[in-house]
């Protein structure tokens, strides 16, 4: 058992390391794909015309990618804290609980304040979900990782029921509610740019991406820039010596977890009040989880977040043309990527250090004589 | 009688459901005893299952389906073991990236090898665990009340049951009176003591997480190839946490550990049975109630409204040893 955190060179701490961890990780990918008897560079190819190819790949990826920057920032600014929210996927899925209702009960809201009601509620809606774990945290000592998985269960169990008993439309057979009023839709990208004489294909990419993008500027601004940012970091690095700053852990518990909530609620925005513009059963599909992978890739940063969230928008979106072309290569992949993503990432993040340390040295002192 | 006969039926579906549960929660039990925290039963269970399922299925042999099961959770626990106590890393990291490296690969590997949307085929009756009938089961049967009791509840499991349910003494025995085990609960409480002692905090964490890998293992394969006859993607289904929150219901203990999963097995069988049912003053039962009430009794437990859930001391944290 060697010291695992050997000093390095700044460069090779914010890059260096990261790359080869998550290079590992495609590593071990393109080993499984092989093994299943595919080409793994066929695979890429493949995968990379499918998200990028043309301009509605491009905007599959976009779409993907948006849903993933919330996801991505609300599992990240609990980890400033020092906080482990899994409960993203329960938060987001709550929080199209408040964009449905907002839309289908204030539809006599004139013109597009539905959307921004619809919105604010899907974020408070999110937020409120957070608050019980995070409150059970600060106050009564409850580990928030338990909490929130099984707040991912109840939310499962209580969305199930209302969508099948309470909010079907009547004479629907799939649970899912009534479609929006248009007042509470967030436009689609490809309707704004038609507006201003420029051909987009049809997309699911809408307007929340820019809100994603305000969202991550956000979190840079609030976790660097102000007073609560830098409590949050306090926190986040030593509990006891914030209690000694004046700083109250159980303050900054509640206040990171609902911040959190909220964003998770930005997810609902893009998908439910963007895409679909109506509640349907189980509309996070897995993507709250995906936040996980991005916020340890990205490094709880919101750039290296936004560029994790496009990374793996293109997953998803290349993922899916690349199972239609080799059915082998079933979408299942995607998920072991982001698996071994968080492996590589996050839990094995310091086991290439030594060696690169080692390199680097070696490296440094000149070849040996 | 009818009612008889329906509490007969519900609880031995609560057994059946709670078997998986018993094996998962006690290989967790060992897991957080030691220090190293595991929520990721629910992606080790889905590689036994898997593992078990394809072994059975290409051997025709379900003891060399258990076997595969078993030893490749075995493995995903040692690369958990690996990261937490090797690597220190955050075992809830690693515990999520095992859930979803597990919930991928197998359902891919099942699709590439079978095309069958990562389902296996039906595995022949040779090749699983079948229910096993007690000696006197049919005469002893006629006898009113207890003769079902014996015959339907007790008589008529398989093998991986029979074991679950030895499992909670043993392993009752193995941590509070062996010297191994004194040592195990000492690791997770205060490992920098056991060090002191001359004992190697490494070597029991690992041993702790390999008999983990081993009993959730069985509980993999206990529904591929003793519960069901196939495995299919996602057929976990969240049993792996369900486990885990009954380990936080018997705060970490052997025997309310089977009491919880028996418990949570039954709201299972009797959600299931409930589906549709209109009951007198209540009205139509929503299910979902029931679902969820193993999750919302784990929250309330562990708000500390009944009671009070204190994991290991040291359980999460990874050991550093002195220098």
């Amino acid at each position: 058992m060697s010291a695992p955190h050997k000093p390095l060179p700044a460069w090779a701490d914010v890059a260096l390391i990261p790359l080869v961890n998550v290079a590992a990780a495609f590593c071990i990918s393109g080993l499984v794909v092989t093994a299943i008897g595919e080409n793994p560079f066929e695979a890429v190819r493949l995968l990379l015309v499918g998200a990028l190819g043309d301009l509605e790949g491009v905007g599959f990826t976009l779409y993907y990618a948006t849903s993933f920057i919330f996801t991505g920032l609300a599992v990240a600014i609990c980890f400033h804290a020092g906080l482990f929210n899994i409960g993203v996927e329960g938060q987001a899925y709550f929080a199209g609980l408040g964009a449905a209702l907002a839309c289908l009960y204030l539809g006599f809201l004139p013109g597009c304040t539905l959307a921004f009601v619809a919105i604010l509620a899907a974020a408070l809606f999110g937020a409120a979900f957070a608050a019980i774990p995070g409150y059970l945290q600060a106050k009564r000592d409850s580990h928030i990782v338990i909490t929130t998985i099984m707040f991912n269960y109840i939310a499962s169990a209580l969305m199930g029921y209302l969508l099948v008993d309470v909010l079907r439309a009547p004479g629907q057979m799939n649970p899912e509610t009534p479609t929006f009023p248009l007042g509470g839709v967030v436009p689609h990208f490809h309707d704004v740019f038609a507006r201003i004489g420029v051909k987009w294909p049809v997309t699911p990419f809408n307007l929340s991406f820019l809100i994603a993008l305000a969202a991550a500027l956000g979190v840079w601004a609030l976790i660097w820039r102000t007073r609560l940012g830098y409590e949050i970091r306090t926190v986040g690095a030593n509990p006891t010596a914030a209690v000694y700053g004046g700083v109250s852990p159980a303050r900054i518990t509640i206040l990171t977890t609902l911040l959190s909530g909220a964003l998770a609620g930005g997810m609902a925005v893009n998908v439910i009040l963007g895409e679909e513009h109506r509640l349907i059963l189980e509309y996070t599909a897995g993507f709250g989880f995906v936040g996980i992978a991005v916020a340890l890739m990205g490094r709880a940063h919101p750039v290296g977040i936004v560029l994790a969230a496009v990374l793996f928008g293109m997953l998803y979106q290349g993922g899916a043309e690349l199972a239609f072309d080799r059915p082998k290569i079933s979408r299942d992949m995607i998920v072991v990527i982001q698996g071994l993503v968080v492996l590589f990432a996050g839990a094995l993040e310091h086991m290439f250090r030594a060696p690169v340390a080692t390199l680097l040295a070696r490296r440094a002192a000149g070849p040996p004589i | 009688m009818e009612t008889f006969d329906a509490f007969i039926v519900v609880f031995g579906s609560g057994i059946r459901l709670g078997v998986p549960l018993i094996l998962a929660c006690l290989a967790g039990l060992w897991s957080e005893r030691s220090g190293v925290v595991d929520i990721g039963l629910e992606g080790k269970m889905l590689v036994g299952a898997f593992a078990a399922a394809a072994i059975a299925a290409f051997t025709g042999s379900a003891w060399a389906g258990l076997a595969g099961g078993v030893c490749a959770t075995v493995f995903v626990s040692l690369v958990h073991g690996y990261a937490s106590i090797d690597q220190r890393a955050n075992q809830i990291v690693s515990g999520t990236a095992i859930n979803m490296v597990a919930d991928g690969l197998t359902a891919l590997i099942g699709n590439a090898i079978w095309s069958q949307g990562g389902r296996t085929p039906q595995i022949p009756a040779t090749a699983l665990f079948n229910a096993i009938e007690l000696p006197f089961a049919q005469s002893f049967g006629v006898v009113p009340i207890l003769g079902p009791i014996y015959a339907r509840l007790i008589s008529g499991h398989d093998l991986v049951t029979y074991f679950a349910f030895a499992l909670a003494p043993l392993t009752y025995w193995a941590l509070y009176r062996t010297r191994f085990g004194l040592r195990l609960r000492a690791v997770g409480e205060n490992p920098a003591a056991v060090d002191t002692a001359g004992i190697s905090v490494r070597r029991l964490r690992y041993s702790a997480v390999v008999i983990c890998g081993v009993l959730v293992g069985l509980s993999g394969v206990y529904l591929s190839i003793a519960q069901a006859a196939y495995f299919q993607p996602h057929m976990s289904a969240g049993k792996g946490f369900i486990a885990l929150a009954a380990l936080v219901f018997a705060k970490w203990r052997p025997w309310p550990a089977l009491a919880t999963c028996l418990l949570f097995g039954f709201l299972d069988a009797l959600s299931i049975r409930l589906q549709g049912a209109i009951l007198p003053v209540i009205g139509p039962v929503p299910v979902q109630a029931i679902e969820a009430l193993p999750y919302i009794l784990t929250v309330v437990l562990l708000a500390g409204f009944i009671g009070k859930a204190t994991p290991p001391r040291a359980s999460g944290v990874p050991y550093v040893k002195e220098v």
